[in-house]
Parts: C-alpha cells; sequence; structure tokens
C-alpha cells in the first residue's frame, strides 16, 4: 500500500457493535469530522497510544460507519456511508481499509454484508465480536475454516470488554505489509457465476475509469441499480449486450435478478454456517428475550407499560435523583457566591465589578449550571433504555399509532432523544429509510421538551406554583406532545402525504447495556452542557447586564427600566401584550432565548439581581413581572417556539435547506403565539 | 398466499418476493429470500407490524410488507 496512512473503516450491521470497537480502539476521542463533497459526519478517531508502536510509523485513523445491511443504501446515513466506500478512492477523506464487525451471535446478516464488502476489493479483516456472549450463548465458531473460506483473517474479539483488540490490530498491522491475496471467493455458481463473469468482462473499462471494483459494478448492474448504472460509461451495445444477461438469467430461474442474487448469497452464507458454526435452536438470550417481550410487547399492556416506563424515568430524574442534587449544587452556588462576594468586598473591588461578577456572571451562569445533574440523569436513562433493545421494542408497540400521525415506529427512537436534545435527534432521521417520515420527525421533534427548556420550567414553576410545580412541569410535556400529535395528524393529511414506508428491522435480544457505554453518552451530553454555560451564557449574561445597567447615551442607570435594554424590550413589547407578556424582561428573555433557552434563566436573574439584591426572593422578584397565569403562558411560549440556534443549524443542514428550515422557525413563532393567545385569554375567563 | 396469511405459531418457506425494486431489496437484505424458512411469532398491539423469525434472528416487519411475501406452508405444517 503506497500510503501513509491507514484510514481503517468499522463496518458492519447495526448493532454489530462498531461503535464499542471505535471507543476501544480510540480510547474515546471522539470527534466528528465532515467530508468534502459527501454531506455526512461520519465519526473520526485517531488510534489510541497504546497501539500506536504496532503500526511503528504509519499513523492510524479510524472511522466508526453508520450499520448496514448491505451495500444497497435506503437512508441518507447509509447513503452517505456507501459514497464513502465505494467512490473517492485514494482521497485524504475515505478509507482505505476495513474492519468488517460482525456480531457472533448473528452471523449470518454479518456474512451476507462481509460476501458484499469483499467486492470492494479493499484489505479486510472480520472482527467476530461479541465472541464471549455468543460462547455463553452455546455458539460456537470454527474461526479458521471461516477464515480459510473467506479468504481473509477473522479475529474473535469482544469489544466492550476489550478482550482480542490487540490480535485484530496485529492481524491489521500483517496484512498492511502484505498485498492483498489474489483468491477471491465465488459465492454463486452455475447462471448467475456466468452472468456476474460476462457483465465484469464488459464493465471492466467503465468502471476502472471511475475507480469502482469492478465486481461490485458488475452486480449492482445485474441488481438493476440505475444509480450506479449511471455512473459507469458504458456503450449503447454493451447495455443491450447486458440486458440481455440479466433477462436470460430472469427467465431461467423465474425470479427478479435481485431476487436471484440475494437467494445465492444467503445460500453460501448458510452452507458456510452450517459448516463453519454450531449452535442450539434457541439460545438463552433469545428465550430470556422471549420472556421479556412475553410482557414489554403484549397485546393489551405493550402500550400501558411502555408509558409507564417514561412516566417512571422523569419522575425519577425531576422529583427522585435529579431534583435533590440539583437543589443541593443551587445552594453550593449560592453559599459560594455569597462567600465570593464577601472575599471582593474586603478587597475593596469596585462595586459595579462586584455586581458584574456576582449578580451577572456567577448568578447566571450558576442558575444554569444547577441543572446539570438532572440532565446527566435523563440522559443516563434515555441511553440506557436505547443500549438495551428496548427503544425497538418501542417501535413495534407504537408503529400503528405513530403512523395515524404520519410517523413511523422508526420514528420515535429520535423523538425520544429530543427530550435529551433536539440537535442529535435531528441528526438521528438520518437513519430513517423514507424522506418524508425524516421531514416530519424533524418538524416535530422540537415539540418534545429539550433539557434545555428544563431550568425555565424549574425556575419558572418552583416560583409560581409551588407544590403543583411538577404539576405544571408534566403538562408543559404533555402539550408539547400533544401539539405534535395534531400537527402531524393535520400535516400528514396535507403537506406530507402519502403511507410512511418500508419498517423491516432486526429485534435485537435484550442485552444489559455496558455501563461504560451509558456513562460516556451522559457524560459527552453533560461537557456541552457545561461547554455552552461558560460560552455562550457566559457572555450572554456580560451583554445582559451591560445592556441593563448602561443608558441610551451610555452612562450608568440607577434603575434598570431606564436601561438600553428595556428601551429595546419595550419597543418590542407591544408584540407579546396580546398573550399577556408586557414586562421588558419578559420579551427580553425570550430574545435571549433564541440563542439556547438555558439563557432565559441566566437573563432572568441578571434582570432580577437588582430587586434580589434588595433582599427579595428569585420567587417575589419574578411575580413583580407575571402572574401566575402570564407565566404560564411565557412557558408554554418557551416550550413552542423556536427552540435554539444550534437546533435551527442542524434542521437546516439535515433538510439541506435553509428556506425550508425558515419555514419551520415561522411556523414554530406562528404556533407558539396562537397557542399563547388562546391560553392566555381561556386563563382571563377563570382568573378575570 | 403470503405472510400475512400466517396465524401466530405458523411456519412457510418463501417462494418470492414481489412489489416495488426498493422495498424487494430491503426484504431480501434482512435474509428473506426464497426457500427460507419463516415463523411468524406475534403481532403487535395494535394489530400491525409483526414479529418474525428467520434462521436464527427475528425481524419486525409491517403487514404491507409481509403482503409482499409470496409463501407456500409445507405439507402437514
Amino acid at each position: 500500500m503506497q500510503d501513509h496512512e491507514l484510514r481503517i473503516a468499522l463496518v458492519g450491521n447495526k448493532n454489530s457493535g462498531k461503535s464499542a470497537l471505535f471507543n476501544a480502539l480510540t480510547g474515546q476521542k471522539v470527534h466528528v469530522g465532515n467530508y468534502p463533497g459527501v454531506t455526512t459526519h461520519l465519526q473520526w478517531g485517531a488510534l489510541k497510544g497504546g497501539y500506536a508502536h504496532l503500526f511503528e510509523k504509519t499513523s492510524v485513523r479510524i472511522i466508526d460507519m453508520p450499520g448496514l445491511s448491505s451495500l444497497n443504501a435506503y437512508s441518507t446515513e447509509e447513503k452517505d456511508a456507501l459514497a464513502s466506500l465505494t467512490l473517492h478512492r485514494g482521497s485524504q477523506d475515505t478509507p482505505n481499509y476495513l474492519i468488517d464487525v460482525i456480531d457472533a451471535g448473528n452471523i449470518e446478516m454479518g456474512l451476507y454484508l462481509a460476501l458484499q464488502l469483499l467486492e470492494l476489493n479493499m484489505p479486510t479483516i472480520i472482527a467476530l465480536n461479541m465472541i464471549d456472549e455468543a460462547t455463553s450463548n452455546g455458539v460456537t465458531i470454527d474461526t479458521v475454516e471461516l477464515e480459510r473460506e473467506l479468504g481473509v483473517p477473522v479475529v474473535p474479539i469482544s469489544a466492550t470488554k476489550q478482550q482480542g483488540i490487540t490480535a485484530l490490530l496485529e492481524q491489521v498491522a500483517a496484512l498492511k505489509d502484505h498485498p492483498l491475496s489474489e483468491r477471491r471467493i465465488d459465492f454463486c455458481s452455475g447462471d448467475l457465476h456466468k452472468a456476474i463473469h460476462s457483465v465484469c468482462h464488459i464493465l471492466e473499462a467503465p468502471a476502472a475509469q471511475v475507480g469502482m471494483p469492478v465486481r461490485y459494478a458488475a452486480e449492482k448492474v445485474i441488481e438493476h441499480d440505475e444509480a450506479i448504472l449511471t455512473q459507469l460509461d458504458v456503450e449503447q451495445e454493451d447495455l443491450h449486450v447486458i440486458a440481455h444477461i440479466i433477462d436470460h438469467l430472469e427467465k431461467d430461474s423465474g425470479l427478479a435478478s435481485e431476487t436471484v442474487m440475494a437467494k445465492e448469497r444467503y445460500a453460501f452464507v448458510d452452507d458456510l454456517c452450517a459448516r463453519c458454526a454450531s449452535r442450539v435452536e434457541t439460545s438463552r438470550e433469545q428465550q430470556r428475550s422471549q420472556k421479556i417481550d412475553r410482557v414489554l410487547t403484549h397485546r393489551v399492556w405493550g402500550i400501558p407499560i411502555y408509558l409507564c416506563i417514561m412516566a417512571l424515568v422523569f419522575w425519577l430524574t425531576f422529583s427522585v435523583i435529579g431534583g435533590p442534587l440539583q437543589e443541593a449544587l443551587e445552594g453550593f452556588f449560592d453559599w459560594s457566591g455569597g462567600a465570593f462576594g464577601e472575599f471582593l468586598l474586603g478587597v475593596g473591588v469596585n462595586h459595579w465589578v462586584y455586581d458584574l461578577v456576582i449578580n451577572g456572571i456567577w448568578a447566571g451562569v450558576c442558575s444554569v449550571l444547577s441543572f446539570l445533574p438532572i440532565i446527566m440523569v435523563l440522559f443516563f436513562f434515555l441511553s440506557f433504555l436505547e443500549d438495551s433493545g428496548y427503544m425497538t421494542r418501542v417501535a413495534f408497540v407504537m408503529d400503528k399509532l405513530l403512523r395515524k400521525i404520519g410517523l413511523s415506529g422508526r420514528s420515535f427512537a429520535p423523538l425520544i432523544v429530543g427530550f435529551g436534545c433536539n440537535v442529535p435527534a435531528i441528526m438521528a432521521t438520518r437513519t430513517l429509510p423514507s424522506e418524508r417520515d425524516r421531514k416530519l420527525t424533524i418538524l416535530l421533534t422540537p415539540f418534545m421538551s429539550c433539557s434545555a427548556k428544563l431550568p425555565v420550567y424549574g425556575m419558572i414553576t418552583a416560583a409560581f406554583f409551588g407544590t403543583k410545580a411538577t404539576l405544571v412541569m408534566i403538562s408543559l410535556y404533555v402539550l408539547g406532545i400533544v401539539v405534535a400529535i395534531l400537527l402531524g395528524f393535520v400535516l400528514s393529511r396535507t403537506l406530507f402525504k402519502g403511507d410512511a414506508m418500508m419498517y423491516v428491522m432486526e429485534l435485537p435480544a435484550y442485552r444489559w447495556p455496558a455501563l461504560s457505554d451509558v456513562v460516556r453518552h451522559m457524560w459527552d451530553n453533560a461537557k456541552e452542557f457545561v461547554k455552552k454555560a461558560f460560552t455562550i451564557i457566559f457572555l450572554g449574561t456580560v451583554v445582559i447586564w451591560v445592556l441593563q445597567n448602561i443608558d441610551m447615551t451610555f452612562n450608568p442607570v440607577s434603575y434598570s427600566s431606564q436601561s438600553i435594554l428595556a428601551a429595546i424590550g419595550t419597543q418590542i413589547s407591544f408584540i407579546f401584550q396580546p398573550i399577556g407578556l408586557d414586562s421588558w424582561e419578559a420579551t427580553t428573555a425570550l430574545l435571549a432565548g433564541l440563542a439556547a433557552k438555558e439563557a432565559i434563566v441566566s437573563t432572568l436573574t441578571v434582570l432580577m439581581g437588582p430587586l434580589i439584591g434588595s433582599g427579595l426572593t428569585i420567587a417575589a422578584a419574578l411575580s413583580t413581572i407575571f402572574t401566575p397565569l402570564t407565566a404560564f403562558v411565557f412557558l408554554v411560549f418557551i416550550l413552542l417556539y423556536v427552540p435554539c440556534l444550534a437546533t435551527f443549524a442542524a434542521t437546516r443542514k439535515e433538510l439541506d435547506s435553509t428556506i425550508q428550515a425558515i419555514g419551520i422557525v415561522v411556523m414554530q413563532l406562528v404556533l407558539a403565539y396562537v397557542v399563547c393567545f388562546v391560553i392566555y385569554h381561556i386563563g382571563l375567563i377563570f382568573v378575570g | 398466499m403470503t405472510l400475512t396469511d400466517l396465524a401466530v405459531g405458523q411456519t412457510a418457506v418463501i417462494e418470492d418476493i414481489v412489489g416495488e425494486r426498493i422495498q424487494r431489496m430491503k426484504l431480501l437484505d434482512v435474509g428473506l429470500v426464497p426457500q427460507t424458512k419463516v415463523t411468524v411469532r406475534k403481532i403487535a398491539p395494535m394489530g400491525d407490524p409483526i414479529e418474525v423469525g428467520v434462521r436464527s434472528y427475528v425481524l419486525t416487519l409491517r403487514k404491507a410488507e409481509a403482503a409482499l411475501i409470496v409463501v407456500k406452508q409445507e405439507e402437514g405444517a
């Protein structure tokens, strides 16, 4: 290999443990890289230092690919992954080496993909992952025989337990120094074999021209893959010959050529498995899954149980674990802020600086940071449910209901992630096989109250609703869901007509999630949150504090109502008067919330600073600008209006359209306004 | 007959996959190919999708997809 760098792509079925291997190889130094020409973010990472000696001077990068079932692309995510494997060969941004990760407990699907990967003509090694689980489930695999049959190294590993990683890398290093063996496996014989052979012959030159592996090209063309055919410059005459070959194949077998191809591949795989793998009829793992599913996907109890589980998660997050931790942290910040303030006053710091640091930055940043425990607990539960295999069951149980609002059971995972953060949720829609499902899911995700809205809900409900705070909080979550359902119902019958397509997916066995994965997921999100607190929120508090303390002539003000901020807020507050939010403080907070929802909390905290300084509690201070009714309207507006800049950016990127993304923003604003208008005026009737 | 005609617990052998190309490809890729045995294992709470066993794994698919799978029940099964 002339390349001085190994760019190893981890390829394999969904759920085969690629990401676990990625983490084992890179030491979790995950970062998201961009592809030139291909719109995707595949995760790239450098090989862990401890393994570098195996490769001497060659640098090694690892790429975590999305899960594939074959070399056919159905979702955007799969299209991106495939493009990087089959196009732009030799570029610095595409892999030049494959590790095919196969779940030892489900080798048929893994080998079906492997057969196709081998056609790509790249140095390939098979990592037989979760070998420990498979063994304890009574599966034995003859790796030597498998290696001989496939002609590539097969290394048994356990990525989560970090077993076999060194052996795997030694094989990678060994294969790097020796050119690929010429021996090719042939999965078929007879008519299909002849057909592939003939088409290969015709496509030799056109495939070489675009740098596409010829056997891959031939098989795709036989499978009627129009997209591949248009990439190849094939002469008209030859096209006729190819059409004739395919025609012949189909007539003889009585099946479509795609069917023949898949059938032959699976026949080869089944035969290979019969020789190389022995196993029990139903593994213990499957038996256990079946038992669990007898309850969790029960015909009657499936849906109620799911709702109970979600309720339990939120209850544990907000009331039992996260809530008390949040209060404790808040107490700590109050105490340390006080002590720090005393210190500043003690050394005689200028009172403007004192005010900026303590009532501006400290109060603002800490008001947001104190929600860290709740966010960590929420992500802990969400990733636990996802890793255990329960989310696939939820898709199964909820599919028909979701289809009524134009979504699919598969949209469910992104929507649930939306409760954590909308940005990864919107990115996760890439796994959906239909564009229509994808767009609708992106549109509805922001109505799932994300964890950044939590601090706002927490602050306002605690101030206004006392013992009913949790109830009001839940009502907001429910309202978001109800709005999403209604909107989905309407949109799927107007703008997004057509039935959601293609659902089929594997139902993985339940697995006890690896604690390290769950913790990593939790930690990544916590880091993002803290980073935001010290960047955008920090900056925001400074800007708000300054604007609040100077007037139009840049002189310090004695009352914030004379400040620039008040002037701006007052100017636009007429817009919000019809929905009861006429105070300039509320308007300003909403503006700040466009950047990030946590900024609403820090902004209100800074704005209430003077009142709090004069001895009022935060609740008392807030009640100077809100009544319980307008406080609720304020929260509803926050629930429904534009989520944040980051979500807007993600939406724009995933839809690949600025106009559509702006359209969504307009829709959110109008919807928020209308719903708030209705709630406010109905509320007025009761409150009087 | 198609896969939708099977009751829970029944097994049949796939004869052909019909429908649009993209739908057929998806079903073939997950191993629903002719001459393969499938067993209907479960039906979801709302009557759709269904859960089937193939080889050593389990798949879930919608009835609309199951209707594209032409099957033949084995004698005496």
